[in-house]
This record gives structure tokens, sequence and C-alpha cells, in this order.
């Protein structure tokens, strides 16, 4: 059902944990619906210079969580928001098509995780 | 990599002495069953001594048994074809909650084309109330059916109970038996059921055989229409090999039911137990009355496939009722049923056990499963408790 890749990252997570001193965090999901995801960054000269996830979700959604945080480590801000649930699916070599809203939500927290970034800036 | 089969309500492997009587049929007594030489006068009598074994294992008459490919299409065919029959007497139908999908869609359907149907609800424990049953029956009711034991939550209904409201008012009772019969005692005139479904895979006989017993004097109308077989009650050339592999699986059930059920029930409480010892997990179902084979869990702050796809990578196969298990996408209806609330319903699990589970088996379960669990919960946001929980629908998948 899974890619080789997505059963990588799903039994060897990159970058899990909390991130205390994170600059931005973003939430996406419910966990009535089955899949939460929370993408903490770190960011420098407008780079995000780490990135670390928390999901509660299937096989898929914590695939998705740890490509997206490994994506992202290097990427500008501006480079990180064009990460669509394409590219991510894309990066673990597909997802079945029942799955595709995790990736979904890893963009989109993500995205979150960024705006959080960029409003806290403004404060 | 060793692995450990716990998922049993799912399917089991096949007997061997099952294939040993299955081999002719695919290849000396190939026949068509309608045939007049030889070789198709072989493969109807196979079929008919099949048919007196598997009437046995529920304590029918052979010429109540039909044959059918699935348990599903035993169910559509029990709900489709008594509606039909009987829909100049009434357009009503009783069933419960926790039905399986082939019942809860048939009902469904039958609703569409113009049949009312009652749900009836389930206790915490799984349990339909036969009062409720009795409540729920109205002049126009023409048919009960309610599930004998749970695939999901391992729960055995008061079958029997039911059967007695049902033959008093007069309603024809069906009851799917798929996931009981083979585990424990199954018998048709103790249970008062007019109808009853099972299917041959459940009790280590080949998948792609079933049957529907039908009381005699019943009259349901054909689900497939065409030839005369099954007594021209489902037509197409019968699956030979497979019917008389569910007639052998059946003598054998029949034969060790007392053994498995003393070989599975020691081993599945010791489950249980060092299961219930892992910090937030609760059992689901009926903590006594349930399948002797079956235990069923939700796992808090983590998600059923993930469970499960782990589980797998040690060599552990087992079942989720959760979301992301089912390309619907939905929580399972049947753990929702008995008041389990959608977010812990993410994190249902099923362990069934069959006759080659040993104890290492076990041992080696409850120490893996510990380790998943931690695992998981390292992961999960919610490790320290279901904070943010404020939003109790679900629009994510619309």
């Amino acid at each position: 059902m899974y890619s080789a890749k997505v059963m990588d990252h799903f039994t060897n997570p990159r970058n899990v944990g909390e991130m205390p001193d994170a600059d931005g965090i973003g939430t996406e999901g419910n966990p009535v619906c089955g899949d939460v995801m929370k993408i903490y960054i770190k960011v420098k000269d407008e780079k995000i210079v780490d990135a670390k996830f928390q999901t509660f979700g299937c096989g898929a959604a914590i695939a998705v969580s740890s490509m997206v945080t490994e994506m992202t480590k290097g990427m500008t801000l501006d480079e990180a928001l064009k990460i669509t649930k394409a590219s991510l699916a894309e990066a673990l070599d597909g997802l079945p098509p029942q799955k595709m809203h995790c990736s979904n939500l890893g963009a989109d927290a993500l995205h979150k995780a960024i705006e959080d970034y960029k409003n806290k800036q403004q404060k | 990599m060793k692995t450990i089969y716990l998922d049993h309500v799912a399917t089991n492997p096949l007997h061997p002495d099952v294939l040993d009587a299955m081999l002719p049929y695919f290849k000396e007594h190939y026949g068509n069953p309608l045939s007049v030489y030889e070789s198709g006068v072989k493969a109807r009598e196979a079929i008919e001594d099949a048919r007196e074994r598997t009437a046995s294992l529920v304590n029918a008459k052979a010429k109540e048994i039909i044959f059918t490919a699935s348990g599903a299409e035993a169910n559509n065919f029990a709900l489709k074809g008594i509606a039909y029959a009987n829909q100049s007497k009434g357009k009503h139908i009783i069933i419960s909650r926790i039905e399986h999908h082939s019942i809860l869609n048939t009902a469904r359907f039958l609703e569409k084309s113009g049949f009312a149907v009652t749900y009836i609800p389930v206790d915490k424990n799984g349990i339909v109330n036969p009062a409720d049953v009795e409540k729920a029956i109205i002049k126009e009711t023409i048919l009960i059916s309610i599930i004998h034991a749970s695939p999901e939550i391992g729960t055995i209904q008061p079958i029997a109970e039911i059967g007695k409201i049902a033959k008093k008012k007069g309603v024809i009772f069906h009851t799917d038996a798929v996931a009981s019969v083979g585990n424990i005692p199954v018998d048709v005139q103790s249970l008062g059921v007019d109808m009853l479904t099972f299917a041959a895979h459940q009790f280590y006989g080949p998948k792609g055989a079933a049957a529907l017993y039908v009381k005699e004097g019943i009259r349901i109308v054909p689900l497939i229409y065409g030839g005369i077989q099954e007594g021209g009650r489902r037509a197409g050339t019968e699956n030979v090999p497979a019917i008389v592999g569910m007639g052998k699986a059946a003598e054998l059930a029949k034969r060790d039911l007392q053994k498995r059920t003393d070989h599975v029930r020691p081993l599945r409480d010791k489950l249980i137990e060092n299961t219930l010892k892992v910090d937030k997990v609760i059992l689901t179902g009926h903590p006594e009355n349930r399948l002797p084979n079956h235990a069923s869990f939700v796992v808090e702050y983590i998600e059923g496939e993930a469970m499960m796809l782990l589980l797998a990578a040690k060599g552990i196969y087992a079942a989720s009722g959760s979301a992301c298990s089912s390309k619907a996408l939905k929580a399972s209806p049947v753990i929702i049923s008995i008041g389990i609330p959608a977010h812990l319903a993410q994190g249902s699990v099923v362990f069934t056990l069959g006759e080659g589970t040993t104890e290492d088996d076990i041992n080696y379960f409850n120490e893996t499963f510990s380790q998943v669990i931690k695992r998981l919960r390292e992961i999960s946001p919610f490790a320290k408790g279901w904070e943010g929980l404020e939003d109790s629908t679900c629009t994510a998948r619309k």
C-alpha cells in the first residue's frame, strides 16, 4: 500500500519531538478525524534552520511529517511556503489517493508555523 | 522475521485436511455439477455431501443450506430476499447499530427502496437489549437481523432471547454468525433463528465459500436469478472445490470446537491481562461474554493504523477500526456505538487468536506491543493528555 520511502520515514521518522524554543508552531488536523500534526520551526535570517514535529495519525501522516521537516530545513521561508501536498507526496514516491489528505495536513501545518513566526515578528 | 498472525477474525489459513479434500475437485472431478456424466455426478455428490456436513455444524437440515460466495452475499440475500418476498405484508426491518457493513449497507439500500429500518442501539459493552427489539416491532415488521458476535468487539448477543421474541411476534429472524460459527457452538434450533449466515474461511475453510441457512418453509426471493442451482434460490455454476472445502472445514470445526476453544481462551486471557497493564488502554466489548479468541482495545493518544503498521514491521499482524485503516476514512460505527468518543475510536485495535497461536507468540506480542505504544506515544502531541481537544466534529475529510 505504501512506498518504500513512506515506510522508511514511518518506521524511522526524522526530527521527532517538541521544540521548546521554536520560533513558529503550526498545528493542523483534529484527533476526531484521525490526524493531528504539530510542526515546530527555528528561523535564522529568514531561513528555516531546524524543524521538528509531533504527530497523532496514521503511517502516512507520520511519514509526511518526517518528510516535511526534512525538506524545509535549509529552505528560505518563501521556498518553504511553496511546499504543497503534491510536492510532499512526490517526495515520498507517492501516497495512496485516500491518504492524500495527510500530505495536505503536513503542508498546512508547515504554512501555519511560518505564519506563526511572521506574526511573532510583527509584535 | 518471525510472524505472528493475530487477525483470525479477518480470515484463517486453510486447514491442510481441507486442502486435501478440495484438490480432487480441481484436478479429477472438475465436471459441472449439472452434467449427467461421471465427473459431473461426482461433483454433484460432493456438493450434497458438503451440504450435509455444513448443515450439521449449525444443527440444520441439509436442504436448509444455500451455498453462497461470501458472508456478505448471504447477508445481502437474507435482507433483500426476505424484504422483497414479504413486502406485501409490511416494509419494516429491524437491525442493530453494530451490524457488519454488508447488513448496514443493504439496510440503507432497502431504505432507499421504500423500506423503513429501525436501528437498535447497544450498551457500553455492545449488547443489544432484547426488550428494545420487542419495543421496535410494529405491525409492518417483516424481518429482524441482529449480528451474533461482533468481529470488532467480540461481544456475543442474546440471540436466543431475541429469537423467542421474534417467534412470539411472528417476525422472521436472521443472524449474521460469520464471526461466531467455528468459534463457539452455534445451533439454529436453540437460537431460534429462521436464517443464519456463516462463512468457511472463518473456520479454516476456503475463502469464497459461505452459506445462508434458511429454515424450511421460509420464502425468500433469489438474489441471483438464472439456473436451477441451489434449488433455484441461487443461480450460477457452483464453486465445487470451495463448497467441498467448506464441508470439510465444517466437519473439523464440529469435531475440534472444544479443543480449539480450550487452546485459545487462556492465551487470549493472558493477552488481555498484559495489554491492560499498559497505561491508558481500555478493553472494548463485553469483559466476559465475548468470543473466546477475541481481544479488542482502544489505546489512547495514538492512531490504530500506525499501531498496525509498526506491529506488522515487527511481524505481528492485527486489525484496527480507526478511520485511517478504513477506505471510507470514517471511524468504526461499532466503536462509536458503544460510546467510545471519536478521538479514542482512532486508537482501536483488534487481536484474534487461532489454533496455531502459541504461548511464545503471546509473550512476544506482549513485549512488542508495549514497545510500539511507547514509541508511537513519543511521536504523539497528545502523550501527556488530550490537550486542545475542543472541536468534537470532523470536517477535514469532507
